[in-house]
């Protein structure tokens, strides 16, 4: 099926997870990574067996912020 | 790895920064990747959501539409920028810890003294986890 990853189309095997993509994908330090499908923010994402489907827009968010 | 950013888009972050003295600002920078540097040519304010005079934060759902946006008019993220109201444009040991996106470069924009410092960083992975490096910053 092809998802589009960071707007980018790619295709992978039928019902891959959200953690599955992050691994597939080669995401370094997933820890500090929001997933963003459709829009909707993904709950725990290094583990989340979330299915993705044909045409999921899928966006990896590193967290940004900051201090002293 | 070198940068350049447009004097527009420093314009924006730096008009930004100064607008929410005394605390600190963010945003996210844009552009191109270009013969292995970056071309900075879209800086994007952002709310800091930790409205902090020594803290930032960018809230995820203001990232994900600002990077769509940016996506839609054909540029590239690039990395984010922040302010230092009061400190050097350094990373702070807060800063050293949360940074770890290996693609972006963080840009810090200190108004300690009498005229603004702007300076870039990146993640050097291949120096070893967590390795940090200034980066080679122009404003064209």
């Amino acid at each position: 099926m092809d998802l589009f990853v960071a707007g980018e189309r790619k295709s992978f095997g039928d019902g891959i997870t959200v953690a599955e993509l992050l691994a597939l994908e080669n995401v370094a330090n997933p820890e500090y990574v929001t997933v963003a499908v459709n829009d909707e923010f993904v709950d725990s994402p290094l583990g989340s067996e979330r299915p993705l489907a044909e045409g999921d827009r899928v966006e990896f968010l590193y967290f940004m912020g900051g201090g002293i | 790895m070198r940068i350049s950013i447009t004097r527009e888009a420093y314009g924006t972050l730096l008009g930004w920064a100064r607008q929410n003295l005394p605390l600190e600002a963010c945003g996210l920078v844009a552009g191109r990747l270009a013969d292995g540097g970056k071309e900075i040519t879209r800086a994007v304010p952002l709310a800091n959501a930790q409205a902090s005079r020594e803290r930032f934060g960018i809230d995820p759902r203001e990232q994900l539409a600002a990077v769509k946006a940016l996506r839609s008019e054909g540029l590239a993220p690039l990395g984010n920028f922040h302010s230092h109201p009061e400190t050097p444009a350094r990373p702070s040991g807060e800063d050293l810890k949360l940074f770890r996106d290996p693609a972006a470069s963080y840009l810090i924009l200190s108004l300690a003294g009498p005229e603004p410092v702007l300076k870039a960083f990146g993640l050097t992975p291949s120096a070893g986890e967590g390795a940090f490096a200034e980066e080679e910053l122009e404003i064209i």
